[in-house]
């Protein structure tokens, strides 16, 4: 090969390794600004107004499957859970109790148990006495839309869809944020504008 | 005698291997599965779930479930995602394929290269003779320089 080949071969490399990094940094800038990757309780933590995540999951509480969207017209609490969630054994009887008081004014707990054994979760939703409705995600793939930072976590969705009140991470609990519960308990149950 | 050995051992082999492919070791798995709530493969994780799966492995191979039906069994239960090697279709067959690609792309890169310096040095012309008063002048230097 001659000199000018020798060069034309060492430019050609260098605008590939020039692409190549542009690539990477242009693929690098997109995913930082662009991206949306915050879930729903980001922006419900921003003061935004936001539709519950739509999600159908089978059902673990008996057969077929459950739609968020055929729950419209009811107030919704929606807790995420897992049978190897140590917290979750804590507030499971407090989100019954809950269930069974607001029923009648149309208010449904619905429990989500993600990544977990079936079996497992069966298990715990009998030793607990759970008899709300329970849609199971085992793959996890509501974590990210609603933006669930661990389990247990709760939200409330009011009859339109929406998500009110605060988010509560952690377990429903009397002494430490029975406040925020109720209060998002009221802003679901709130008849619509 | 000595073909009857041989057979023997071939057979022995054979057996070997087929129940290294049926019975694969619990860490084997573990290796090769992910948990689902901290995305590291389960031998390198100790959350709650990942516990619970590794006890369902070790449950499932003692009552001589093969490591296809317990990844099937645990896709079933959590998706595709639980697997730690992407799947080698769809989209998914471009991690497999990108870094062959980039291998390959290097192995031509460095080759052609190298041909250049090569053909380069060839074309060289050979270097010019030194002046025969420079080279006298130079070998005397050197015999002072021996002495």
């Amino acid at each position: 090969m001659t000199g000018g080949g020798q060069g034309s071969l060492q430019r050609v490399a260098q605008v590939i390794a020039l692409v190549g990094v542009a690539a990477l940094l242009g693929l690098l800038i997109w995913r930082v600004a662009f991206k949306d990757n915050t879930g729903a309780a980001d922006e419900l933590a921003a003061g935004k107004l936001v539709d519950a995540p739509a999600f159908t999951l089978d059902r673990l509480d008996r057969g077929g499957q459950l739609a968020l969207d055929d729950l419209k017209g009811k107030a919704v609490v929606v807790n995420f859970w897992a049978s190897w969630c140590i917290p979750c054994r804590d507030e499971a009887p407090v989100l019954q109790k809950t269930y069974e008081r607001y029923r009648d004014r149309g208010l449904v707990v619905l429990g989500v148990d993600v990544n977990d054994f079936k079996a497992d979760a069966r298990r715990f939703m009998k030793r607990y006495g759970i008899t709300y409705p329970v849609a199971y995600d085992g793959k996890g793939s509501t974590v990210g839309k609603w933006g669930v930072r661990g389990f247990p976590e709760t939200f409330f969705v009011d009859r339109t869809g929406t998500l009110v009140g605060e988010r509560i991470e952690g377990a429903v609990d009397i002494e430490r944020n029975r406040e925020t519960f109720e209060r998002g308990i009221a802003l679901a149950l709130a008849d619509a504008p | 005698m000595r073909a009857c050995f041989l057979v023997l051992f071939v057979v022995a082999l054979l057996a070997a291997t087929a129940s290294a492919v049926a019975a694969p070791s619990p860490s084997d798995l573990e290796a090769e599965l992910v948990c689902p709530t901290c995305k590291t493969t389960l031998d390198q994780s100790d959350a709650p779930i990942a516990r619970k799966m590794k006890q369902v492995i070790r449950t499932r191979l003692s009552e001589g479930a093969t490591e296809k039906q317990i990844k099937a069994e645990l896709v079933a239960q959590f998706g595709p995602g639980v697997i730690a090697e992407p799947p080698k279709s769809g989209f998914d067959l471009l991690a497999w394929l990108v870094p062959l690609a980039i291998l390959a792309g290097g192995a031509l890169g460095v080759g052609a290269i190298a041909w250049g310096w090569r053909r380069r040095r060839r074309d060289e012309a050979p270097a010019e003779p030194l002046d025969p008063a420079l080279e006298r002048r130079l070998d005397a230097e050197l015999e002072r320089y021996d002495a």
